[in-house]
């Protein structure tokens, strides 16, 4: 009795653990099978990149080219004014990322660490403007630089990042300055510090992390901005990576060519430095997000 | 005696010198958010709520007309409430399946596979994609002719002529949902999920486990309540985006074809700046402003019933 008890016993942890391991092989090739749907279409976009352009469009579609044409790159680079919008783009990119993490951190620590009367209130409207979509803000907006005679110029680009960056990021340094012990401000103090010197002798110097998150997160945010831009800007010497490749892929070129080969480059190129920042910086990245969703 | 009195006096002034001294660095320090949040929210706000009571358009001199762009909107604007309509059927088929999408991939990533750190991050890669790059690449998959997708639908079901995707009225939408949800269920909602699963504590399943639950009673009863706080998030967050969604519809098929893509975003955006009716668009902009904080305030009533906050969240 107590023998056919053990046995069932094993059989039945024998069947828990097959079922089990069968389990686990289908959560593999669920998570596999996903993995390449999801990357299919860059896959496929960096392989049609280095397509002939004769080879782009194709009847029935070939999925590797005949011959690898590299040049594709070289080609995009120097076509319209591909290099020029990149120097723009990294000009722009730089000096509002700069600002918004100076000045989320700023708006952050106050939240963070004064006491002052309306505190509460005006943390609660920061989170508040986060239900303010650009789109709703897009034409009051631009009305307003209408009338700084701001079109046209970068300005509306970078200048509001240089006030108090963005609800998100001014959340993401609250939090973590929250996590900064109290004594190490208030020693400081008692040794004659200002504030100031407080907030930029030690408080920055701990900040790494989230100073890295909020810097990888801004710099996607205002690499990949597009809505601005397409308003603001209106001289193809002046356009954004996003902006002019837009263009690009509307107005025909001269010769009649098809670009598509271009187009697909060009694609490829403006996304590797955001590649990039993400693969160096994923730790952050991932951190910063998962924060923002947390107590949310 | 005079002394003693005094003492009290001047500890408590000082208190309160600090106390004051601190709050005037404290706003200092929040200036330029201040300053930034004056100049370029509220007061452009405030201005287009103005204009949007005046036929404005840029270079004009302001003339009020009262409501005539509010009335115009309901009764003489066909696109009007097309691109609500349209809007609203986006929203309540992407955000569901977005959510529900990212909910999945994060519990999938919360298996303690191997490799989960490679997964994920070919999960959440097509989520960095420039969006402009990313339609780009979407419009050749999704060649009606020359395209991988309707080649695979062809050599796996014989289906000749596929779908028409972003050059047929009638695939549109579909394919802009495709783009969209490709983007959305690897990305920040997953990742938010996937803190929110990773913190619920192991003694609640042990504990459903000892008295005999199953994995459907488990999600239902443990997983779910505890990561209401994370789903509301991502609900608030993801119907505010698909209201105000805007750049993949306009790359894509630049509203077309026949509007099929022309969502309300699209609609303000060719008010002002195709049209050139600036103070309309000012009107269309602030009526999606209402709706969106309409529909946001719903949603903080609404989850007093569904959202529980405590447990071992912070």
């Amino acid at each position: 009795m107590a023998a056919s008890t053990a046995d069932l016993r094993s059989t039945r942890s024998n069947q828990a653990h097959a079922t089990r391991a069968l389990g686990r092989t289908l959560l593999y090739a669920i998570a596999i099978s996903l993995g390449v749907l999801l990357m299919l279409p860059i896959v496929w976009g960096f392989i049609s990149s280095l397509k002939p352009e004769t080879e782009i469009k194709l009847l029935p579609p070939v999925i590797f080219p005949s011959r690898w044409v590299p040049g594709n790159y070289a080609e995009v680079w120097t076509t319209k004014l591909f290099g020029q919008w990149t120097q723009n783009s990294a000009f722009i990119v730089v000096l509002a990322t700069t600002g918004t993490v100076l000045t989320a951190a700023l708006s952050g620590y106050a939240f963070a660490r004064f006491r002052f009367p309306g505190r509460n209130q005006l943390f609660a409207l920061t989170i508040a403007t986060i239900i303010l979509p650009d789109v709703v803000t897009l034409v009051p907006r631009f009305i307003l630089y209408y009338q700084l005679g701001w079109l046209n110029t970068y300005l509306p680009l970078i200048v509001p990042y240089w006030f108090g960056g963005t609800a998100f990021y001014i959340f993401l340094f609250r939090q973590f300055f929250m996590t900064i012990p109290h004594d190490l401000d208030e020693a400081a103090r008692i040794d004659g510090a200002t504030y100031f010197d407080v907030f930029a002798r030690i408080i920055l110097p701990l900040s790494g992390p989230v100073m890295a998150t909020v810097s990888i997160i801004a710099f996607i945010e205002h690499w990949n901005s597009f809505l601005f831009p397409l308003v603001i800007l209106n001289s193809p010497e002046k356009f954004t990576v996003s902006i002019g490749l837009r263009w690009f892929a509307i107005s025909p070129v001269s010769d009649g060519r098809p670009l598509d080969h271009l187009l697909l480059a060009g694609s490829v190129m403006m996304t590797v430095p955001i590649m990039l920042l993400f693969f160096f910086g994923q730790r952050y990245f991932v951190r910063g997000v998962v924060m923002s969703g947390i107590k949310g | 005696v005079a002394q003693a009195a005094a003492r009290p006096t001047v500890a408590t002034r000082r208190r309160s010198g600090i106390a004051r001294q601190e709050a005037l660095y404290g706003y200092l320090f929040l200036l330029p958010w201040l300053i930034g949040l004056t100049v370029f929210v509220v007061v452009p706000m405030l201005g287009a709520l103005m204009l949007s009571f005046t036929p404005y358009s840029l270079g004009r001199p302001v003339t009020f007309n009262g409501v005539d762009n509010y009335v115009r909107a309901f009764t003489n604007d066909p696109q009007f409430f097309a691109s609500i309509w349209r809007t609203l059927n986006y929203a309540l088929i992407y955000v569901p399946l977005s959510i529900v999408g990212a909910l999945l991939v994060a519990m999938l990533l919360n298996q303690k596979l191997k490799l989960t750190n490679v997964f994920r991050t070919m999960f959440f890669l097509p989520h960095l994609i420039p969006i402009v790059a990313s339609v780009f690449i979407w419009t050749y998959l999704l060649n009606p002719k020359y395209g991988l997708v309707n080649e695979a639908i062809f050599r796996l079901f014989k289906i000749d002529p596929g779908p028409g995707w972003f050059a047929s009225k009638d695939w549109a939408m579909t394919a802009l949902i495709m783009l969209a949800l490709w983007g959305a269920i690897g990305g920040n909602q997953m990742l938010i999920f996937l803190a929110g699963l990773q913190g619920v504590p192991g003694e609640l399943y042990e504990a459903a486990e000892i008295d005999g639950a199953g994995q459907l009673r488990k999600f239902v009863s443990i997983t779910l309540p505890m990561i209401s706080p994370t789903l509301f998030f991502n609900l608030v967050l993801g119907i505010i985006a698909a209201m105000a969604s805007f750049a993949n519809a306009f790359v894509a098929a630049n509203g077309g074809p026949a509007y099929a893509t022309w969502l309300y975003a699209l609609h303000i955006y060719f008010s002002a700046f195709q049209f050139g009716e600036y103070g309309y668009a000012c009107a269309l902009a602030m009526l999606l402003f209402a709706v969106l904080l309409v529909l946001t305030a719903v949603q903080f009533q609404l989850q007093k019933r569904w959202v529980y906050y405590g447990g071992e969240t912070r």
